[in-house]
């Protein structure tokens, strides 16, 4: 690290020389990625157009005029699936915070509840989210307890229940980690100046636990915000079944890339943010 | 950094559309329909996906009273009658009819296909008339309104009756076109993935009615659901014809096609129809 006075640029020293040559080499490391992107990239593209079925799959995912027609209606679904996925998600972060405050509670009476709790998470975790909106959807109508004005057959209610308790189980781990990550000197500390243990949990730990896991919070956002199409098959008109009706009455495929866009124009902000709040966190540098 | 990164990405883009401009031109080559004559109709002279052997799709549950035991090499049911009926047209013995699974929604995709043609009540239009070739009408559907016995709807007698019911039905299905066209009702139906969920939705009052094809309706109340009732019938808007489904293009097509109209001519197909849908459900015309 001797020598700085040369880097500086200025006449006669060599610190022109080296920026120049500088940017000569990021010059050529532009130039070296742009080719090479172009090369793979246009390759990949020169291979799917050049290949003889491509005229047959421009029509039939890629019809614009297809695409112009079944927008409206698949974006009038959309709105259905935004709004369920706002009020799922609020269940999903209450659920996630109440099983994994009874996992990591400490009194020995909460055994029972901790077993419960873990049950809970291990089951719904490990099937499959597309059976639980089939078995909740169809499967609580059939028990014949309500009858058909009932909220318990509305087919929203009953998916939207589904998902809360699937995406409910993923949730509850991400917080239990979080809060297992803050050091138990945190809450000896807290228990030392007088707090109780519900107050210590309270003020000392949960905020420390929920900044931790903001980030892998918004990745099951964005996993949940996806998956609310799994109601669809429960009935409901949202936008990836409208897509399906569509595609299903002109035998064109085109409707779902509509659906896809829009569910694209909310995660993508989505990662953004989530992308800009990793790096603001990795920044603070605790 | 990022503004590299911006200036590769934009240079690559760039790329890519003139390609994709580049290519958009050639077009129309794609499916170019090439005549066969009646006489070339043979096994001999068909181009089947097997040489020799005619392969026929349908879907899986294959259900009554179109299919019988969920079994399209056994002749039984309707489809699989007409099939066979027009295997045995173009020259095809039984044994050399070979039976493959398609779900509707594949059927229809790009790129080749692994059957000869797909007898799955497929309704026929000029949307889909652009993706795929039909054959000729081998059945003319009616769309018939199944509830519970014991609901009010049981007792409508007219489509306003309806305006203000749950109405379920199949994805993909003209019963939800006839439902939204002819019917339209206040609340959106709901749509469901095959015809074993509309089932149970009807059975768990889930909905309060459904729509489906007229013989549908009558396997549907006789074994399925015997506490439902067909409430009545209308037809479809525009008709509901049904036809086997080939490839884009397919040499076969008009083969199938000569087949089939030979079957109606000769009363062949009428018999069949005889046979497995029994046409005069009791239910009443609803308009």
């Amino acid at each position: 690290m001797e020598g700085r006075a040369e880097d500086l640029p200025g006449p006669g020293g060599r610190g022109a020389e080296r920026a120049a040559a500088r940017r000569r080499r990021d010059r050529r490391g532009v130039t070296i990625a742009a080719v090479s992107t172009v090369v793979v990239l246009g390759g990949l593209a020169a291979l799917v157009l050049t290949s003889s079925g491509w005229p047959d799959v421009r029509d039939t995912f890629f019809s614009w005029s297809v695409f112009k027609s079944s927008f409206p209606e698949v974006l009038g679904g959309f709105w259905l699936d935004v709004k369920l996925f706002l009020i799922i998600e609020m269940a999903v972060l209450a659920l996630g915070l109440v099983v994994a405050l009874v996992r990591t509670s400490r009194p020995a009476a909460m055994f029972p509840l901790r077993i419960i709790a873990a049950v809970y998470t291990d089951v719904f975790r490990g099937v499959p989210t597309i059976l639980l909106v089939y078995l909740i959807g169809f499967g609580i109508p059939a028990l014949g307890y309500f009858d058909n004005e009932s909220v318990f057959v509305d087919p929203l209610v009953l998916g939207g229940i589904a998902l809360a308790l699937s995406y409910g189980a993923y949730v509850a781990e991400v917080y239990r980690a979080g809060v297992n990550s803050v050091p138990p000197g945190q809450r000896d500390a807290a228990l030392a100046v007088g707090l109780t243990e519900t107050q210590a949990v309270r003020h000392v730990i949960l905020p420390q636990a929920v900044r931790r896991v903001g980030p892998p919070l918004l990745n099951d956002f964005i996993a949940l915000q996806k998956d609310v199409a799994l109601v669809s098959i429960l009935g409901p008109q949202e936008a990836f079944r409208i897509a399906q009706i569509e595609q299903a009455s002109d035998f064109n495929y085109t409707p779902l890339l509509a659906a896809a866009l829009l569910y694209l124009a909310v995660t993508l902000p989505l990662a953004r943010v989530l992308d800009r709040w990793d790096r603001g966190q990795s920044g603070r540098a605790v | 950094m990022t503004s590299k990164f911006r200036v590769i990405l934009i240079l690559c883009l760039t790329a890519l559309l003139a390609l994709l401009a580049g290519c958009g031109d050639d077009d129309g080559s794609s499916s170019a329909d090439s005549g066969q004559s009646a006489a070339d109709c043979n096994p001999e002279a068909l181009e089947t996906v097997t040489p020799g052997t005619l392969t026929v799709a349908t879907d899986k549950p294959a259900f009554p009273p179109y299919f019988v035991d969920d079994d399209p090499t056994n002749g039984k049911g309707f489809e699989s009658a007409v099939a066979f009926a027009i295997a045995d047209e173009l020259g095809y013995a039984e044994a050399d009819v070979k039976w493959v699974v398609e779900s509707f929604n594949s059927s229809y995709a790009p790129g080749p296909k692994d059957f000869d043609f797909d007898v799955n009540q497929i309704s026929i239009t000029p949307q889909r008339e652009e993706q795929v070739d039909f054959s000729s009408t081998y059945y003319e559907a009616g769309q018939a309104v199944v509830a519970l016995k014991d609901s009010e709807l049981a007792g409508a007698t007219s489509l306003d009756d309806l305006a203000d019911a749950k109405i379920g039905v199949q994805l993909g299905t003209t019963s939800l076109d006839a439902v939204n066209e002819t019917i339209q009702p206040s609340e959106d139906p709901q749509v469901f993935n095959n015809s074993t969920d509309v089932i149970n939705a009807l059975k768990n009052e889930q909905v309060d009615a459904v729509v489906v094809d007229v013989p549908t309706a009558f396997f549907l109340t006789a074994v399925q659901v015997p506490e439902a009732t067909a409430v009545g019938q209308f037809a479809a808007p525009g008709g509901d014809e049904w036809g086997a489904l080939l490839e884009k293009g397919s040499p076969l097509t008009e083969c199938v096609s000569a087949a089939v109209d030979t079957l109606r001519e000769s009363g062949d197909l009428a018999a069949i129809e005889e046979q497995w849908i029994q046409k005069a459900t009791d239910a009443p015309t609803l308009d």
